[in-house]
Order: C-alpha cells, then sequence, then structure tokens
C-alpha cells in the first residue's frame, strides 16, 4: 500500500470523479467527494512524511521503467505541492453544498463534484508526475475541469470568463506542448530528470532555446505572471466563491510549480540562468505585477475583483523569490506559495459566506458589514492582515524571507520594493475593513451570519494563517529542503 | 506569585480586562468595574515586577520561536519598568476618568471603546517588557491598529479621515522603514536580543549605519519626529481620555521609549557616540522641538495645542537618545515618565472642561478658572511640570538633557531647550492665566451662529452654570498633578534605578 | 536554399500556428475563436509528428527485412493530444452554446457591451 502511495495519490480522486455522476445523488456525491479530497490529503500527508525522512521516491507507473514508462517521482518539492493542492481541496470542499445552493443549481451538484474531483486529479498530477508529456495532459485536464467549474458561477458573465480562460489556458498549455516537443526533439527522452541529464551533453543549441521560451512563457501563461495575466481577475471575479478560494489557492501555485520545477531542474540554474539572462526579466516582471496589478485592485469597487488582482500581485513576489536564483530566495518563494495558499483561501471563502447573504461584492454594499456579519467579516480582516503581512500571520513570515532574502543577495532596492508594495495591500485591505466597519449599514441590508458549515472552513483557514505565522517549521524546513536540492547544494 | 508570572499577568491581564468588558457589554457598571479591576491587577502585577528589576534581576518569558533562533521573548530591564509602571498606573487613573468622560459626554460604543482601549494597554505593556526587536515590533502594530477603532471612535467623514491619515503613516513608517531596518540588522547580526552595548557594534559601519539609523527612527513614527508627526494632531478627534492615555502616555510613550531601546540596546550608546552617526538626529530632533512649539503657539483648539507640545516634547527624549550619552540617555527615559505625568494632566483637564463648559477654543476659556478652580489649578500645575519648572517633576529631566548635550559639548542643544522652555511657558502658562485672571467683559462679541436663539440663551446664564466637571473626571486629574509634585522628589531614585541603562 | 526547402515541414507548422493563432485572437466571433484554437493545436499535431520522422524509415511495424523505422512514440503522443484538443473544442462549444442561451449572440463585443460594471 505505502509502496503504491504516489499512485494512490492521482488515482482515489480520477477514478471518485466518473463515480460521483454514477451514485447521481447531490448528498451522495458529495459525500463521495469529500472522503476522497480527504484521502488524497492524507496520502499527501504520508508522501511529505515519507520523503523528509527518506529522500525522493521514485515510483514507475504499470512497472514500466522509466525513462520509457511514465515515472511518478516525489522529491520534497512535488510533496509540497501536493500537500498544499490536496490540503486546500480538503478544506474547501466542505464548503461546498451550502455555498451550491445560494450560487448555482443544486439539482446538478454532482456534476460539479466530479469536475471538482476530477481538477485536483489534474492539480495533483501536475505536481507529482516526472513525465514531461504527462504533465501536460494533467494540465490540460486540470484546465478543462476548472473552466467547467467557473463556468457555473451565478452571473452570466461566468460564461465568458470561462471562455477566455480556455482560449487562453489552451494556448498556454499548447505553448508548454510545443516546448516539450523541441526537448524531445533535441534530447530524445521526455523523463524530466533524464532530460535534465542529456540537455548538457546535446549542447545549448537553437532548439533547446526556442524550446525554454515556449516552456517559460507557456507556464508564465498558466500561472498568469504579468503582463500575462488578463485572464485571471474575470474568471475568480465570476466563479463561485469556492471555486475562486480553490483556483486562487492552488492552480496557479501549481503553474509556480510548473516554471520552478522547468527552470531549476529540466534546463538546470546553469542554463536558465548563467547561459540564458533569465532571471532580470522575470524579477522585472514580477516587481511590475506586485506593482501595477496592487494598484489596480486598489481601484477596483469589487472586493472579488481586488482579491483577484491582489492574486497576481502575489504572484509577482512568488516569481520575485525564484528569480533571485538563490536558496534563500527560492525557500522564501515556496514558502509564500504555502502562506498565500492559505490567505487567498481564506479571503475567498469568507467572500463566499457573503455570497450567502447578498448577491453583490462591491465596496459600497460592504458597509457596515462587521456588524452584520461579524464572525465573517472577523475572517476577511484576520486573512486580508495576513495578505498585508502583519507579523504572527502567515503573511509576515512569506514577507521576512522574502525580504532577508534580497538583502543577502545584495539587493537592497528589491527589500525596499518588496515593503511599499506590501502598503500598496494595506490600502486595498482597508477599504473593505474601514466599509464594514465604520460606515452604517443602509437600512434594508440583509444581516446574519452565514451557517457553520461555511464559517468553519474559513476558519480553518484562518486559524492556519496564524499558527503558521508562529509555528514556521513545516513550510519552512519543507521549503529549504527543496530549495537545496533544486539549487543543486544537496539536500 | 513569582516575577515571570507577575509579568504574564501584567500582559494578559488587560487582555481578561477586554474579555469581560465584552462580556458584560450591557451591563454598563458591571462592565466599568471589570475594567477598574483589571487596571488594578495590572498595575500591581507590574508592581510586583519592580524588586526583582530593581535589584539588578532581568526576568524573563519566553513563549515560543518564530523564526529559529527568533521568539517572541519578553525581557524587564530599567527602562521598560519605568514604562510599564507609568502607563499601567496611568491606566487605573484614567479608567476612572474615562467612566466620568464617556458618561458625561453620552458617547455611542463605550463597549467597543473600552475594548480597544484594554487591547492597546496591554500592547503597550508588551513594547515595554519586550525582550528582543521582533516581538516589539509586533506589540507596537498590535498598538497601532487597537488604537484606530479609538481615533475613529465617532465615526463621522472627520474622523474617518483622521484615522486614515493616523494608520496611513503610522502602518506606512513601520512597515515600510522600520521592519526593513530590523529584517537588515537581523541579516547583518543574526540576532534581535536586546543586548547592553548594542549588537551592531563592528557590524555595520560607515553610511549604512546612518541609514539604518534613519529607517529605525523614522519608521518609529509613533515617536512623532518631523515631519511625520501629522497623525498625532490628526488623532485629537479622539475622545479625550484617548488623547490623555495613550496620545500623550501609551502610543507615544512607546514610540520614544522605542528610541530609546534601538538606540541603548541595537545600536548601543558608545557606538553611537563614537561613529557619529546620530549627528543628524540632534538636529532634526532639535528643529522640531522648537518649530513645534511655534506652531503649538499658533492652535487655538486646547487639545491641538497639546498635541503639538506633545509633539514637541516627544523629540526631547528622541534628543536625549541621539546625544547619546549617559546624562542624555537618563534624562530621556526619565522625561518618559514626567512628560506622561505633566501632558496626561493637561489632557484632563482639556477633556473636564470640556465635560463642564462644552469649551475647546482656548480663546473661550477667559475667566473659567473661577467656576472650576480645581480644574484649572491641576492645568497651571501641569503646564509649569511640561514647561520644567521646579518643584516639579519636568524641571529633572531637563536638566539631565541639558547635562547631557553640555557632556556631548552640543552646546547648540542647551540653547534648543532654554528656547524651548521658553516658548512652552508661552504657549501653556496663558491658558491657566487667562482662565483665573481675564474677566468676561460684557458686551463682549462673543462669536456664535446666526440664529442660535437657544444657544444664545444658554450663553446668558453660562456663568452660573458652569461647575467642575463630575468627580470622576476631577479626581483623576488631580490625582495627576499631585503625582507631577512627587516626581520631583522621586527623582534622585528613578535616575538611581535607571542607572544601569546607562552604564558604559 | 536547401536547408530552406529541407525545413518545409516546419514551415507548415509555422504558417499553421500563425494562422490559428491570429484567428483566435483577431475574430470576435466565438465559433471562429475555436476554429483558429484547433488550427493552432492541429500545427502542433504535425509539428509531433514530423519529429517522429525518420528518414528512409517505415511504419513502425516490425516486419522481415526493414531496417529502418520511423520513432512510433510521438505518433502516441499526440493521440493523446488530439483526445485532450477535442475535449476542449467540446467544452469550448458547450459555453458558446451557453453563451448564445444568455446573451443571445455569440459576437464578442455585442456580449461585451450588455454587461454593467463588475459585480
Amino acid at each position: 500500500m505505502i509502496a503504491h502511495l504516489p499512485a494512490l495519490q492521482v488515482v482515489i480522486p480520477l477514478l471518485a470523479a466518473p463515480a460521483c455522476i454514477l451514485v447521481r445523488g447531490r448528498d451522495l456525491a458529495f459525500w463521495l467527494a469529500l472522503v476522497t479530497t480527504w484521502a488524497a490529503f492524507l496520502v499527501s500527508c504520508l508522501l511529505l512524511d515519507q520523503v523528509m525522512a527518506s529522500g525522493v521516491i521514485s515510483y514507475e507507473l504499470g512497472g514500466w521503467a522509466a525513462p520509457f514508462g511514465i515515472e511518478y517521482r516525489v522529491d520534497a518539492l512535488n510533496a509540497f505541492v501536493l500537500l498544499i493542492v490536496s490540503g486546500i481541496g480538503a478544506v474547501v470542499l466542505p464548503f461546498t453544498p451550502r455555498s451550491l445552493l445560494i450560487e448555482m443549481v443544486g439539482e446538478k451538484a454532482y456534476l460539479f463534484y466530479c469536475a471538482f474531483l476530477l481538477c485536483v486529479t489534474g492539480l495533483l498530477g501536475v505536481a507529482i508526475t516526472g513525465d514531461a508529456f504527462n504533465l501536460f495532459v494533467f494540465m490540460e485536464i486540470s484546465s478543462l475541469a476548472s473552466c467547467i467549474l467557473i463556468s457555473l458561477g451565478p452571473h452570466r458573465r461566468a460564461l465568458t470568463a470561462a471562455f477566455q480562460y480556455l482560449i487562453v489556458g489552451t494556448i498556454g498549455a499548447t505553448f508548454i506542448v510545443i516546448g516539450i516537443g523541441l526537448i524531445y526533439g533535441a534530447t530524445g527522452t521526455l523523463n524530466m530528470n533524464d532530460i535534465a541529464e542529456r540537455l548538457p551533453q546535446t549542447g545549448y543549441n537553437r532548439t533547446v532555446i526556442a524550446a525554454f521560451a515556449f516552456l517559460i512563457v507557456g507556464a508564465a501563461i498558466k500561472l498568469a505572471l504579468f503582463p500575462l495575466h488578463f485572464w485571471l481577475p474575470k474568471a475568480y471575479t465570476y466563479a463561485p466563491s469556492t471555486v475562486s478560494a480553490f483556483l486562487a489557492a492552488t492552480a496557479t501555485k501549481v503553474g509556480v510549480y510548473v516554471l520552478i520545477r522547468f527552470l531549476f531542474t529540466v534546463f538546470g540554474v546553469e542554463f536558465s540562468f548563467e547561459v540564458l539572462p533569465t532571471a532580470f526579466p522575470l524579477m522585472l516582471l514580477a516587481v511590475l505585477a506586485m506593482f501595477v496589478a496592487s494598484t489596480i485592485a486598489i481601484f477596483q469597487d469589487s472586493v472579488k475583483r481586488m482579491l483577484a488582482y491582489s492574486s497576481v500581485a502575489q504572484i509577482g513576489y512568488m516569481v520575485l523569490g525564484l528569480s533571485l536564483v538563490t536558496v534563500d530566495g527560492l525557500t522564501a518563494s515556496m514558502v509564500h506559495l504555502f502562506n498565500h495558499a492559505l490567505m487567498k483561501g481564506a479571503l475567498f471563502l469568507a467572500i463566499g459566506c457573503i455570497a450567502y447573504r447578498q448577491a453583490s461584492f462591491r465596496i459600497e454594499d460592504f458597509a457596515g458589514m462587521g456588524k452584520r456579519m461579524p464572525w465573517t467579516m472577523a475572517a476577511f480582516t484576520a486573512g486580508g492582515l495576513s495578505l498585508i503581512g502583519i507579523p504572527l500571520t502567515a503573511g509576515f513570515i512569506s514577507k521576512w524571507y522574502l525580504i532577508l532574502a534580497a538583502l543577502a543577495a545584495d539587493e537592497p532596492l528589491i527589500a525596499a520594493l518588496i515593503v511599499i508594495s506590501s502598503l500598496l495591500a494595506v490600502i486595498y485591505v482597508w477599504r473593505v475593513v474601514e466599509a464594514a466597519y465604520f460606515r452604517k449599514p443602509p437600512p434594508d441590508a440583509p444581516a446574519g451570519e452565514a451557517p457553520l458549515s461555511l464559517l468553519i472552513p474559513t476558519w480553518i483557514l484562518i486559524a492556519l494563517n496564524v499558527y503558521f505565522g508562529i509555528e514556521t517549521s513545516l513550510p519552512v524546513g519543507v521549503a529549504e529542503h527543496a530549495a537545496r536540492a533544486l539549487m543543486g547544494a544537496g539536500p | 506569585m513569582s516575577v515571570e508570572l507577575a509579568m504574564a499577568v501584567a500582559l494578559l491581564g488587560p487582555l481578561a480586562g477586554a474579555a469581560l468588558i465584552a462580556l458584560f457589554g450591557r451591563r454598563p457598571n458591571l462592565r466599568d468595574g471589570a475594567m477598574i479591576a483589571a487596571s488594578v491587577v495590572t498595575f500591581l502585577a507590574v508592581y510586583r515586577v519592580l524588586p526583582a528589576v530593581d535589584a539588578g534581576g532581568r526576568p524573563e518569558l519566553f513563549l515560543f520561536d518564530f523564526v529559529p533562533g527568533l521568539g517572541i521573548r519578553f525581557v524587564v530591564e530599567p527602562l521598560g519598568m519605568l514604562f510599564a509602571l507609568v502607563a499601567s498606573f496611568l491606566w487605573i487613573v484614567t479608567s476612572f476618568y474615562a467612566i466620568g468622560y464617556m458618561r458625561g459626554h453620552h458617547e455611542e460604543n463605550q463597549t467597543r471603546f473600552y475594548i480597544c482601549f484594554a487591547i492597546a494597554i496591554s500592547a503597550a505593556l508588551g513594547v515595554a517588557m519586550s525582550g528582543n526587536m521582533l516581538t516589539l515590533f509586533i506589540a507596537y502594530e498590535v498598538l497601532t491598529l487597537s488604537t484606530y477603532p479609538l481615533v475613529t471612535h465617532h465615526q463621522s467623514p472627520e474622523s474617518m479621515r483622521a484615522g486614515r491619515t493616523y494608520l496611513g503613516i503610522l502602518l506606512s513608517t513601520s512597515i515600510g522603514l522600520q521592519l526593513v531596518g530590523i529584517v537588515w540588522t537581523y541579516g547583518a547580526t543574526g540576532t534581535l536580543d536586546f543586548t547592553p552595548g548594542g549588537i551592531l557594534a563592528g557590524k555595520v559601519e560607515g553610511w549604512a549605519l546612518i541609514v539604518l539609523l534613519f529607517l529605525y527612527m523614522y519608521g518609529i513614527g509613533k515617536a512623532a519626529l518631523m515631519p511625520i508627526h501629522r497623525w498625532l494632531p490628526a488623532a485629537m478627534v479622539a475622545p479625550t481620555p484617548v488623547s490623555a492615555l495613550l496620545h500623550a502616555v501609551a502610543v507615544v510613550k512607546a514610540g520614544v521609549f522605542t528610541v530609546l531601546k534601538v538606540a541603548i540596546y541595537i545600536f548601543g550608546v558608545d557606538y553611537l557616540s563614537e561613529t557619529g552617526a546620530s549627528t543628524w538626529l540632534m538636529y532634526v530632533a532639535g528643529a522640531t522641538i522648537v518649530i513645534a512649539s511655534v506652531v503649538a503657539l499658533t492652535k487655538d483648539n486646547l487639545k491641538a495645542r497639546l498635541a503639538y507640545s506633545t509633539v514637541s516634547q516627544l523629540s526631547y527624549v528622541v534628543l536625549g537618545a541621539a546625544l547619546a550619552t549617559s546624562w542624555s540617555v537618563v534624562g530621556g527615559a526619565m522625561h518618559i515618565a514626567m512628560h506622561a505625568f505633566g501632558k496626561i494632566t493637561l489632557f484632563f483637564c482639556a477633556g473636564a472642561i470640556m465635560v463642564a463648559a462644552h469649551k475647546t477654543e482656548i480663546s473661550d476659556m477667559g475667566g473659567l478658572g473661577r467656576r472650576m478652580p480645581l480644574t484649572f489649578a491641576a492645568f497651571a500645575i501641569g503646564a509649569l511640570s511640561v514647561t520644567g519648572l521646579p518643584p516639579l517633576g519636568g524641571a529633572w529631566s531637563k536638566w539631565y538633557l541639558g547635562l547631557g548635550a553640555a557632556d556631548a559639548e552640543q552646546l547648540i542643544f542647551v540653547a534648543v531647550l532654554m528656547i524651548s522652555s521658553l516658548l512652552n511657558v508661552a504657549y501653556l502658562i496663558p491658558v491657566a492665566a487667562r482662565a483665573f485672571i481675564s474677566e468676561k467683559r460684557e458686551g463682549d462679541p462673543v462669536p456664535q451662529p446666526a440664529g442660535a436663539a437657544v444657544a444664545h440663551a444658554d450663553h446668558d446664564d453660562e456663568g452660573g452654570g458652569i461647575r467642575e466637571a463630575p468627580m470622576f473626571c476631577v479626581v483623576p486629574l488631580c490625582l495627576t498633578a499631585v503625582g507631577c509634585l512627587a516626581l520631583f522628589f522621586a527623582a534622585d531614585d528613578i535616575a538611581a534605578f535607571l542607572a544601569p541603562i546607562a552604564q558604559r | 536554399m536547401v536547408d530552406f526547402v529541407g525545413l518545409y515541414n516546419y514551415w507548415i507548422v509555422v504558417f499553421l500556428m500563425m494562422a490559428g493563432l491570429y484567428l483566435v485572437i483577431e475574430h470576435g466571433n466565438l465559433v471562429k475563436k475555436m476554429v483558429g484554437l484547433t488550427v493552432f493545436q492541429a500545427a502542433v499535431f504535425v509539428l509531433y509528428i514530423t519529429l517522429g520522422k525518420v528518414r528512409d524509415g517505415t511504419a513502425p511495424i516490425v516486419a522481415e527485412g526493414i531496417e529502418i523505422y520511423s520513432n512510433p512514440l510521438p505518433h502516441v503522443l499526440i493521440l493523446t493530444a488530439i483526445v485532450v484538443g477535442v475535449a476542449t473544442l467540446a467544452l469550448g462549444l458547450a459555453l458558446v452554446v451557453r453563451i448564445r442561451e444568455a446573451y443571445g449572440t455569440i459576437e464578442e463585443d455585442e456580449i461585451g457591451d450588455q454587461d454593467g460594471p463588475a459585480i
């Protein structure tokens, strides 16, 4: 059983997805999906434990040895991302039944669970596989499934948002597949570790450089790196809140994982950053993302859209960390990957609680929310503080490591920019907080707290935000381990 | 009760108080009783720590590690002890005063007010007792956030605007500058513990040291160095108990306290004076002292005048840190206590005048002294103490600061201190003097809104209608005025108590 | 010149790819966008197939007397990619149907005009 954990990680949700359709019943499908995501979470916990204890796990799917068969390869980085994806899935799913009733038709909910599980499968698959082409397939599974999920949003604009997501996502994925094809042409293998070994021998010819460009651009589209982020705000704004929470916390994170994997493992630090000048453009785009997206977020009237733009800005931090090309920078990047999943997940879930009471997410309709939905708003505020990076929240840890990494890399300017951009976060978070707590609600505003089934998942994530703001050994330990491995400094 | 337990009680007492206040929110008497009980318990707990520190001990409370090797740690040393004592003692006094004021003024949302107040006190004590810079930073931020609802208490557009200025300046300086300084320090030295003699010596040098000092000094927005002092006058829209305890004592003193802590335990007094890195800071502090005093002269609103006076007085402490001599550091530390008592008295009086006579402008206060003799007598004492005349506490801190300036051979700052004292006289004494001496002349044109017939009728029998404010207001302000007097005689003990922080 | 012509398969790929991408970006009609996307993907399929071709090789079926086979792996990969492409197309068209139901049009500009500010 233990030996087959890597396969189970993907196979469990993959098989449960069609099962959801077979059982039909709304509640039955929900429980099935719930058990599945929790099982997936358990598996990823076990995997992480195993990796940290005994090093890289290599699993040959169907017994075909790599590089001919597909290899599932779990090192610290994979296990870390797996944990984020399955963990967020496990927390978010209990949120759906009540949220679904409000935000979309409940009758066909089993289809929702099917798509949700497929999305989880895809994301987990991307994170676990050691085969480049397999990665593309899983990426498309997750992308198509999340497209369905987005289109279920309550407003008809969800449809156009989903359509745009489909087009852009497919272009991104196709770029990646071109890159993979060219690499295959150059090296004759698809196993990522194998590629990494063979690339230095084939030499860095033009084919490889073209493959590199296609892959990086494709990944950048997938992770919504500025200025390729345009699909993201719309998709997150109009998707059902559960979906926004899940995707914001996982999908872009997996995108960042793909970027890290290709830059550091497949092409290697030497080629990515010494032969080609990749670090500076990435750093520039990251800084631009931090500032431009944060500034746009400040001027949003819709809170949900504001959070979406804030996601684009936060992705900037992650890319910034890795663009420093140091162990510290990568560590900071991955720690933020983890922490941002927690905070954005919590914030979007809080939005979901609000959606339970009112359809509008405009700031003026948040007036008096602190009195109308005290627990929800308290959660939102706590999540917002984490987003800003107030001490004792996870966000602070991210900022701390990022600034430390920037200073250690002799980039005091970058450190200053990180700080200044987090002040922009203060502004956009505070606009909402101010409206909610210091403005009188209109007399006919709906009041009343969201049901517990919505509040508990939200508060679990908030509690994790605080917990990982204090006890940092898990994310930091794993991230450091992974960063050392990626930088080739040994585990 | 062990000393460590007393520290925990001191930190958690206000929080427990906040919880009780929330619990009894609907029963005002019980709620206010809970607040007073919490304040007394907190003070006693702080007091319990005093003997240990006096005997040379440095009681420590370790919570958890945050980033490896860097955790939430509380350590009490003399400077923090003094600040904690002042803050917790004045909280008791202010609690009584706040009850009188808030009820006398019929303020809304009193429960939220008291809760945030208690959290702010806990944060101030956290600042006082913090054992490393990170703990201090966290408590500092909690203090900022918990006082924001107090500033915007009235929820009017005006107070919202003030609240934004308040939060904007304090948060942006602390995150934008102070945090960078802290991370830099950690990166350079690998520790943030407050260590006698400083941790930076030999690690950061030359221009970098000056830049780092800049990051800290302007990162500590609560010390209100010009030009980042704007938040303090803005905060005056808050109810007077807030202005009194928080914006004359807890918040601003947390700022200058942090300045001293950083100067003494992070940079090290000797290192600062050897390298001369703090020379620029002396001039900024000196300029702030003089300019803020001049601005105070031009303000007719009593609370605004007091606010600028506070800005000026805070820079005394910063100057003490910047001069970096043992005299000046002790003087600066002492000034925290001396000014706290003086300024809180003045604010209490301003609030009492507002409650009893509904007056906020100084020009309207002529002749009021006869109706409210106790209040204005206390005001006079507070004013003299802030000015620095014997036999009041404020005299000693200025004396030590002056000695420090002479010691550092910066005679110009002796002059600055003198000019400032003169300006203090010019802007504070007339308030009391007019209240007692100037008679409200018959037929004096009184500015008032046209058509306000009712107001006019009120005004006519105003002379007879004004009495002293309620007992809850008057007793505290008399107490603090007496405190100013008592501090004059306690100065020797305080100096002896503080001596360890200036040891070379 | 020989190189130029000798790589004609890549030129076809590049042409198809650009044509597809242009359709996606240029056209406001959602169905035409899907067509463009499909052409774009098809170009990639062609790229993979040509990668697998070995000069003078035959179909990779083991038979007597044949020494050189084309590489079968790209074909297999592309089978998968085609499935993905079909799924994408199906989903895209389904969305177009729903958009048409909701808005009464499948022209991007006309859809954009119908909605107010963000919720």
